[in-house]
């Protein structure tokens, strides 16, 4: 019975360090993902509305569910959510989204603003935003997102409804030092182009 | 989860090591090869085809499904409301076929588990290791008296099954006066979409509201309460004067009549425990039961399926999965949603099963958004997680709920955006 004596070894001594329950009441990561597509798109991928979560930074993501959790974040339906899961959960699902390669939405957008925006965009948000939105340092995935979700979230964070971290306040407010408010518009459609 | 006696019986020395790794991982492995035949082609059949694919690409994926479209019922009270074209909510299965699922239209008429094979109504008959059935509802006709499915299809559509339905209810709609008045009955026992009927009433409502501001729609509960019926209400109260002498909706409990007992499609009248109504349009939602392929193979237990919620294999044959609707999830309601996540549980489950793993453990969600009005969505969202000793589905504590009572019209708006948002992903995610 060499099996007992590995299983044994495995579960009540070392190597894994977990009890029998704690390690099988984990789904797997893509079965965790797999959840979120019906609202947020196959792999991550939304065609609509609601933000697309592949290709995310996992750190991005993990912030993001904690937020909801807390209620740091105010949301709709994601504070409800988030709350279902652990953050052993939080972290394997941020590695699987961070994993897939987002598809960009296909949207109509206004091509003149897309021109100004992406003049915009290259003088205030692409240090932190890099490669036109698509590869963040920081932050979620901008370029090929829902502009109806960018418009929302926008207004959350000049509203105060979301917090700006201090490098994006700064850039906000330098950029409505010598633009009026019409440039966020700019911006959104400069990242609704991205496809 | 696997047993302590399981994981011996399955494992040997070294190859424990393995079969831990799968479990824990659970992406892409190698092939399993095999038949999985899929019967049915709604959300549950749809998504479990495409996903068993996607799972493993070794595995030969048939969809049995009769017909070369389907009409969503989610959103289709959007249809009835005038707010949305029937061809937004019709897909068919090209989608599923990109993804090398091969889909044959087609009536199945037998299931036999011992030999493991389905026949159909144009005699060919398919093989299977695996099947996964997700056949969706089935009304129970002669609940009320009077009532029958040739009335159904004649003067007193459900809509309950969207397509022709939807569009007959529809025309009523728009051929109804002025100061007409519109009867929805709810049906008894576990149905499809629970907020479906208050959604119904709210976008009619809406439509009256538009059109012919004199008329009414009454809701003839066979219930006393109902799913997010404090937000319904509060929605109605906003935008259909809920509550006052004008409203455009009014509500009769169980306990103040609203079961419906008959119904005369030449007067147009319905039989309340109380009153007798007489409309202009009758909407019956019969009770329901799981779709008749379950019965015929044997799959039910009362009016519903018995599944194992790990992996959606019948409790009645082995080999045999059932998930969507026609399941007795019960932990769950029976909504597009829970069929789609459902599907993708079940198909992870028979992708392992087939290449002889433990499957990994289920995780399961359910969000179902209701739209009161152009501008007013409402949801309710639930993480779900399983219990192994009891077999059951439940909700992860201290999580999920409805929209907040004291939600901004602006929080409302959003979710209106969202629910088509959601409309527009899950359906790419079945058929896409």
């Amino acid at each position: 019975m060499g099996s007992i004596t590995l299983f044994k070894k495995m579960v009540f001594a070392g190597g894994l360090a977990l009890s029998g329950a704690a390690w099988a009441a984990t789904p797997s990561a893509v079965m965790l993902a797999n959840t979120c597509a019906a609202c947020h798109g196959t792999g991550g991928s939304s065609v609509a509305q609601i933000p697309s979560l592949a290709g995310a930074p996992a750190e991005y993501f993990v912030e993001s569910m904690k937020a909801f959790k807390s209620g740091a974040r105010k949301a709709t339906v994601m504070d409800r959510v988030a709350k279902g899961y652990s953050d052993e959960e939080i972290a394997l699902m941020g590695d699987y989204f961070a994993q897939q390669q987002q598809i960009p939405m296909k949207q109509s957008f206004d091509q003149a603003k897309a021109g100004q925006g992406k003049r915009l965009h290259d003088k205030f948000c692409e240090k932190c935003h890099e490669d036109g939105g698509r590869k963040p340092d920081q932050g979620g995935i901008l370029a090929g997102q829902s502009m109806t979700y960018l418009t929302f979230s926008m207004a959350d964070f000049l509203s105060g409804e979301r917090t700006m971290d201090k490098d994006m306040k700064k850039k906000v407010d330098e950029m409505f030092k010598s633009n009026d408010k019409s440039s966020v518009d700019a911006l959104i459609h400069f990242y609704g182009s991205q496809q | 989860m696997i047993s302590r006696r399981n994981f011996i019986k399955l494992s040997g020395g070294a190859v424990a090591i393995g079969t831990l790794a799968g479990c824990a991982g659970g992406t892409s492995r190698s092939g399993a090869g095999g038949k999985v035949v899929v019967v049915g082609g709604g959300p549950g059949g749809a998504t479990a085809a495409k996903y068993l694919r996607m799972a493993d690409p070794s595995i030969e994926v048939t969809l049995i499904e009769a017909n070369p479209r389907y009409y969503t019922c989610f959103m289709s009270n959007e249809v009835l409301g005038g707010d949305r074209t029937l061809d937004s909510i019709t897909f068919g299965y090209d989608g599923l076929r990109r993804h090398g699922v091969r889909v044959v239209h087609d009536t199945v008429t037998q299931i036999d588990p011992a030999s493991r094979k389905i026949m159909t109504q144009s005699g060919q008959t398919f093989a299977y290791d695996r099947a996964i059935v997700s056949p969706g509802i089935d009304f129970k006709w002669g609940a009320i008296e009077g009532h029958s499915a040739e009335l159904a299809e004649s003067t007193i559509p459900h809509a309950w099954k969207a397509g022709a339905q939807t569009v007959a209810l529809h025309k009523q709609l728009l051929d109804m006066k002025n100061g007409g008045t519109v009867v929805i009955a709810t049906p008894a026992g576990a149905f499809r979409c629970p907020p479906g009927p208050y959604e119904r009433a709210s976008l009619i409502a809406q439509y009256l509201k538009r059109h012919k501001p004199k008329s009414k729609v009454i809701i003839m509960d066979a219930g006393d309460k109902f799913a997010k019926q404090g937000l319904f209400m509060a929605g109605w109260k906003k935008h259909y004067g809920y509550g006052t002498d004008n409203s455009l909706i009014e509500w009769v409990s169980a306990a103040q009549g609203g079961k419906v007992e008959g119904v005369d499609g030449s007067a147009m009248t319905v039989q309340g425990a109380v009153d007798k109504i007489k409309a202009d349009v009758i909407n019956i939602i019969p009770p329901q039961k799981a779709g008749k392929i379950a019965f015929d193979a044997g799959l039910t237990d009362g009016d519903w399926c018995p599944v194992n919620k790990k992996t959606f294999e019948s409790k009645k044959h082995a080999g045999i999965h059932v998930l969507g609707d026609a399941s007795n999830s019960a932990g769950m309601p029976k909504s597009g949603y829970s069929a789609n996540v459902q599907a993708k549980v079940c198909a992870m489950a028979v992708a392992d099963l087939m290449a002889g793993r433990e499957p990994g453990f289920p995780s399961y969600m359910n969000t179902c958004y209701s739209v009161v009005a152009e501008d007013h969505g409402i949801s309710v969202s639930i993480v779900y997680t399983f219990d192994e000793a009891k077999n059951e589905i439940i909700g992860v504590k201290g999580a999920g709920g409805v929209t907040p009572a004291d939600a901004s019209a602006e929080a409302l708006r959003r979710e209106a955006h969202y629910a088509h948002g959601w409309f527009a992903n899950i359906t790419n995610d079945i058929f896409g």
